[in-house]
């Protein structure tokens, strides 16, 4: 199968803290992988190297076919294929929901008011905000911001959907409304790297989950496998530590 | 009482000193327009340079707009006008206040602007980055418009300031507000056209004032 991702042998060092230790992953097309780990693993920096909003030390990236770490790579059109959902949200509070979904469909993608204007509101209404669009982030739950967020990525169509712990600063109640989006997004072909601790939800999607710890990835394989059966003494004590919640 | 009206508060002189002082109220609301956008744009590039990691960059930067800061605007518009005549360069009095105040307000723009921009979260820029906006895009779109309305009450502040400041221009014979009441004082032997300045000033700023406390007290509202 067709490999959208292949990163081999990140390292990443903050000053002396040495975070990714030779990190390999390789992601096929609409494959969705589930990255769980203790705090300090280096999942988001992980995350964060694949679209260079971190600098790996070294290593190689490759994402859709582009070379991610050459310095003839054009990033800012690079990164539209790649889309990111932040723990946080971060819509721009200044904006409307279609606002945050316009800006880089106007600047990024070079469309017309026009058609990207029509481009985001199909891509609210695909996570089911459509009649949202007029909103200020603050008038929005979070449940929605993150929505947003997420319509705010695929409307640059990426070829990969990063997600960041999207659920993790939300409400128990409004985290189902954005697993449903990301089960929507996953069943319409998406490749999707998450990392979240949300089992049940890797149990019925996840083609793969992968265990972190301390900058390395320490085994990896289906969710029934990992969940039940981990072979690493690290994985089945992080598993009955996320189980307790 | 008598004396005090005749001299402060005199009418004939008020309306034969009319047309001067209105002169100068133009110049004044003149001097503002270029200065303001002036000062602000100035302002604007030394705090966007300010977010360069390049300590090549900052240093500099720093101690020019320490430099500034430190400098009473006064005496750096007197030495401008005085003394750069010596090295053969003549600039007539609207042009040294210009740079004068180019220089000292761009150094109090620049400090707002610069508090502004880092008080918007990281995680604004990346999330624009990740979209594949440019650094420069980020800073167009997303930050500078939060980091504005942020600081927005300081800058207002900042910009009565610089319209009071605007009377310095009558120490290098600018003809505004202040000059031409002045002016008409000592042609008229008589206080009143002082007295219409300051009215004038008050009433030009009175409603700038207003509306900084209206922004500061809806700040200190927003704040919980
Ligand atoms: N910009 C940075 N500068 C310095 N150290 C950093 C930076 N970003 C992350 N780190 C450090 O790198 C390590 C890995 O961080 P990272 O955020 O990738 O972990 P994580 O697995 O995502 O953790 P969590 O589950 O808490 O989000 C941590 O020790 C963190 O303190
Ligand atoms: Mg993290």
């Amino acid at each position: 199968m067709t490999k959208i991702v292949k990163a081999h042998a990140i390292h990443k060092h903050f000053g002396a803290l040495h975070v990714l230790k030779g990190v390999d992953l390789e992601v096929a097309e609409k494959e969705l992988v589930f990255v769980i780990g203790p705090s300090g693993s280096g999942k988001s920096t992980l995350l964060r190297c694949l679209n260079r909003l971190e600098q790996p030390t070294s290593g190689s990236i490759e994402v859709a076919g582009i070379d991610m770490l050459s310095p003839k790579t054009d990033i800012n059109h690079a990164r539209q294929h790649i889309g990111m959902v932040f723990q946080s949200f971060n819509l721009y509070p200044h904006m409307t929901a279609l606002a945050n979904v316009m800006l880089a469909l106007r600047k990024v993608a070079g469309k017309g008011k026009a058609e990207a204007e029509t481009l985001a509101r199909a891509a609210l209404e695909r996570v089911g905000l459509a009649d949202r669009g007029h909103h200020r982030p603050a008038e929005l739950s979070g449940g929605q911001q993150q929505r947003v967020a997420i319509a705010r990525a695929i409307a640059l169509e990426p070829k990969v959907m990063l997600f960041d712990e999207p659920t993790s600063a939300l409400d128990p109640e409004l985290v189902g409304s954005v697993l449903e989006v990301m089960r929507g997004l996953r069943e319409s072909g998406m490749t999707m790297i998450v990392v979240s601790h949300e089992m049940s939800f890797a149990r019925a999607a996840a083609d793969r989950v992968i265990f972190m710890d301390q900058g390395l990835i320490v085994e990896q394989g289906p969710p029934a496998a990992i969940f039940e059966q981990p072979t690493h003494e690290r994985t089945r004590s992080f598993i009955g530590q996320i189980r307790q919640h | 009482m008598e004396e005090i009206v005749a001299n402060f508060f005199n009418a004939e002189i008020a309306t034969a000193a009319l047309p001067l002082v209105a002169s100068g109220i133009l110049n004044t609301i003149l001097l503002s327009l270029m200065v303001i956008p002036l000062g602000l744009a100035a302002g604007l590039v030394l705090a966007v340079l300010a977010q360069s990691k390049n300590p090549l960059v900052r240093w500099p930067l720093m101690a020019w707009v320490d430099f500034f800061r430190a400098f009473p605007p006064l005496v750096l518009l007197v030495l401008l006008f005085a003394g750069l005549p010596f090295m053969g360069l003549e600039l007539g009095g609207f042009a040294c206040v210009a740079v004068a105040f180019m220089l000292n307000n761009s150094a109090y723009y620049g400090e707002v602007l610069r508090a502004g921009i880092d008080s918007v979260p990281n995680g604004q820029i990346e999330a624009a980055r990740s979209t594949g906006l440019s650094s420069t895009q980020a800073m167009t779109y997303v930050v500078l418009p939060q980091a504005v309305r942020n600081v927005l009450p300081d800058l207002l502040s900042n910009t009565l300031e610089v319209v009071k400041l605007t009377s310095l221009g009558s120490v290098v014979a600018v003809p505004e507000l202040l000059f031409a009441a002045r002016q008409a004082q000592s042609t008229t032997f008589n206080a009143t056209p002082i007295v219409m300045a300051a009215v004038i000033y008050y009433a030009m700023l009175w409603p700038l004032v207003r509306l900084l406390s209206r922004l500061e007290n809806r700040a200190l509202a927003g704040r919980h």
